[in-house]
């Protein structure tokens, strides 16, 4: 599996949580019928306000984000149970969100549904890091370096959600081990 | 063991368990709804097959509540997936929008907002629609695909939010892994003195610990005041649990709550037995606090997160546009009543919006009488704008043609449970968070203001 991302980062506070992530009036959209997957991922973060986060994660008129690693604060996902929140990161082509702490629900739906690898970070990357930096993560490594300082981070280990998000979610990765069969 | 330990050790059949195990759940119930109920269907049939069926039909209770009074086509439609769902799978609990099990969904935005438009079965808000309809009894699991799920944890079971994918193997395999959280321990004592709710209590309990001071945890509430709180006020206190990150919030059992889910399993034939926890002598908590009910004041949860506790006495510069009363956590019949004691005979000088959380709610509403009126035309006559659309309406923002939705960048004061950027519509608008009686006074002034102010 891919260890190794590179790109550029993606900069929010605390507390920012799933209506900021996705909206709710974007909740009539159903994850699961792939167009509509994908539409999520075109109004990923877009609850943030105007005022604090001019510029936009995914771009108008764009499907996709040019930013595969989001950089967060403190309780990152907080709010409610929505799996569209990091469905729609996914499906915006975010792959890591680094966080200095997570809300539960939020942490166990990027791994329940292996759309993302949330990984936490003592340190505040989002007070170091603005938008656009450009940093490598290394999930085997457990390390977050930024490009243009050459500074390196070190971030907890994800353990056994590494695996789970791997196989792409929890049914995935119950089948690969042989927890469910193999096929329905 | 703790309330919640002993419930998920005697879910997952062990004698003992502790904080930080993870073990297998059964379900006793899973309650999903038009926003998420689509979504994990789709997980369902995806994972187990198109032809599968769900692990208790009897389990599953099916509350559509979100979006429904909207012109939303996508909306209208996600009732319409749970109602094919419900037909295909014989599911004998579905709270459904109309009363034609092959009919198809669609608001008649000709009607208005305020009048009634869904039939016989219509439940509202699933956390309140729950116990209404019998559907929570003490000891059991209840999984739902929503946060506020937490609020049943009133009734002495484990109540939790999870998310679509997680909702989706319950419904397949009807259990789940979970990991036994750590219990915070709220001991709560003496009485609220007049002018404060319910509310004002778990306000002031996220305000100490933060708004991610439970995170991963479970939140105990128990002692002599916690007895006196009524079934409401224990609903709109284990309601907020997730607001300070919490797994859980639960309270002891006692009469009111045997009185409570017997009456209710009875009136709707469901499930009538079962087995509440008690609590044990060596309770381990990783947090304690004492609470004593007589000196809380009104409380206010200022944006942009719950945490930011302020005394509604010491806000009165803060300047609104609008004031609402509703949702899960603010939208009872006991809500509406001290709403109404604060606003009768006085005219609000804001827009005021009114939701009742359930059908039976609105009847509640338009049946009590205080002299000559009923409590309903008491609050139309001091200017609310009351619908009889009972659902979650505008506390989760929704549709843009959502009834009391900010459109604009706004600054309201709400009873309901949540007030990040954006909650309740604009993202630039503001939401205050307060019990219904502070809620009343404000919008009685325009401004945030302590409730006492109007007792007589």
């Amino acid at each position: 599996m891919q260890s190794v991302f590179t790109g550029p980062v993606y900069v929010v506070r605390d507390n920012i949580d799933t209506d900021q992530i996705i909206s709710a009036q974007y909740l009539n959209l159903v994850p699961t019928i792939q167009e509509e997957y994908k539409k999520l991922g075109s109004y990923a973060l877009a609850g943030l306000p105007d005022s604090l986060y001019p510029t936009r994660y995914v771009k108008e008129g764009q499907m996709e984000s040019n930013y595969p690693i989001v950089i967060g604060g403190r309780n990152f996902g907080c709010g409610s149970s929505r799996e569209h929140a990091p469905i729609a990161l996914g499906a915006a082509k975010c792959r890591i969100v680094l966080a200095e702490s997570f809300a539960r629900i939020f942490f166990r739906n990027c791994v329940a549904t292996g759309e993302l690898y949330p990984c936490e970070c003592a340190d505040r990357l989002c007070d170091v890091l603005k938008t656009g930096d450009v940093v490598t993560v290394d999930l085997d490594k457990a390390t977050v370096t930024v490009k243009e300082t050459g500074k390196v981070y070190s971030f907890k280990a994800l353990g056994d959600v590494r695996p789970v998000v791997d196989a792409g979610g929890l049914f995935n990765y119950a089948r690969k081990t042989g927890m469910m069969p193999a096929s329905t | 063991m703790t309330l919640t330990e002993k419930i998920l050790a005697r879910a997952s059949g062990k004698a003992t368990v502790q904080a930080g195990d993870n073990v297998w759940v059964s379900a006793d119930i899973l309650m999903t709804h038009d926003v998420c109920g689509p979504g994990t269907i789709g997980v369902f049939k995806r994972e187990f097959g198109k032809t599968a069926k769900v692990w208790d039909k009897n389990k599953i209770v099916i509350i559509p509540d979100h979006y429904i009074f909207t012109a939303d086509s996508l909306s209208n439609r996600n009732v319409d997936i749970l109602r094919d769902f419900v037909r295909e799978q014989g599911l004998p609990y579905f709270y459904d929008v109309i009363d034609d099990p092959n009919g198809q969904w669609k608001f008649d935005t000709t009607k208005g907002l305020l009048n009634r438009q869904y039939g016989s079965r219509y439940a509202g808000v699933c956390h309140t629609a729950l116990p209404q309809k019998g559907h929570t009894r003490p000891g059991e699991i209840l999984f739902g695909t929503d946060s506020h799920t937490c609020m049943a944890g009133a009734f002495n079971e484990f109540a939790t939010g999870i998310g679509n994918t997680d909702a989706g193997f319950v419904m397949g395999a009807g259990k789940l892994l979970l990991k036994v959280p750590p219990t915070m321990h709220f001991r709560l004592e003496g009485k609220m003195q007049p002018g404060v709710m319910a509310k004002d209590i778990i306000l002031h309990c996220i305000g100490e610990i933060g708004f991610d001071g439970a995170t991963y945890r479970a939140m105990q509430f128990d002692g002599e005041g916690a007895r006196h709180l009524s079934i409401d006020d224990r609903m709109t206190v284990a309601n907020m649990a997730i607001e300070a990150g919490g797994k859980n919030g639960i309270f002891e059992f006692d009469e009111q709550t045997r009185a409570f889910v017997d009456y209710r399993c009875k009136l709707n034939g469901t499930k009538a037995d079962y087995q509440p926890v008690e609590r044990d002598a060596d309770e381990k908590f990783i947090y304690e606090m004492v609470v004593d009910l007589s000196k809380l004041e009104p409380t206010v949860a200022c944006h942009p997160d719950p945490g930011q506790r302020k005394l509604a006495k010491d806000m009165s510069t803060v300047k609104l546009d609008r004031a609402y009363v509703g949702s899960c956590t603010g939208g009872k019949t006991s809500d509406f009543l001290e709403f109404a004691r604060v606003l009768n005979g006085k005219r609000v000088m804001i827009d005021t919006f009114g939701v009742p959380a359930t059908p039976e709610i609105v009847h509640d509403l338009q049946t009590a009488r205080w002299g000559e009126k009923t409590v309903w035309q008491i609050l139309v006559d001091a200017g609310v704008q009351m619908t009889e659309n009972a659902g979650c309406s505008a506390c989760l923002g929704g549709p843009v043609d959502t009834f009391g939705r900010m459109n604009k960048p706004l600054v309201c004061i709400s009873a309901t449970n949540r007030n990040f950027p954006g909650r309740m519509g604009h993202k630039e608008s503001k939401v205050f968070l307060a019990s219904p009686a502070t809620v009343a006074a404000s919008a009685l002034t325009g401004h945030v203001t302590d409730p006492r102010e109007y007792l007589s």
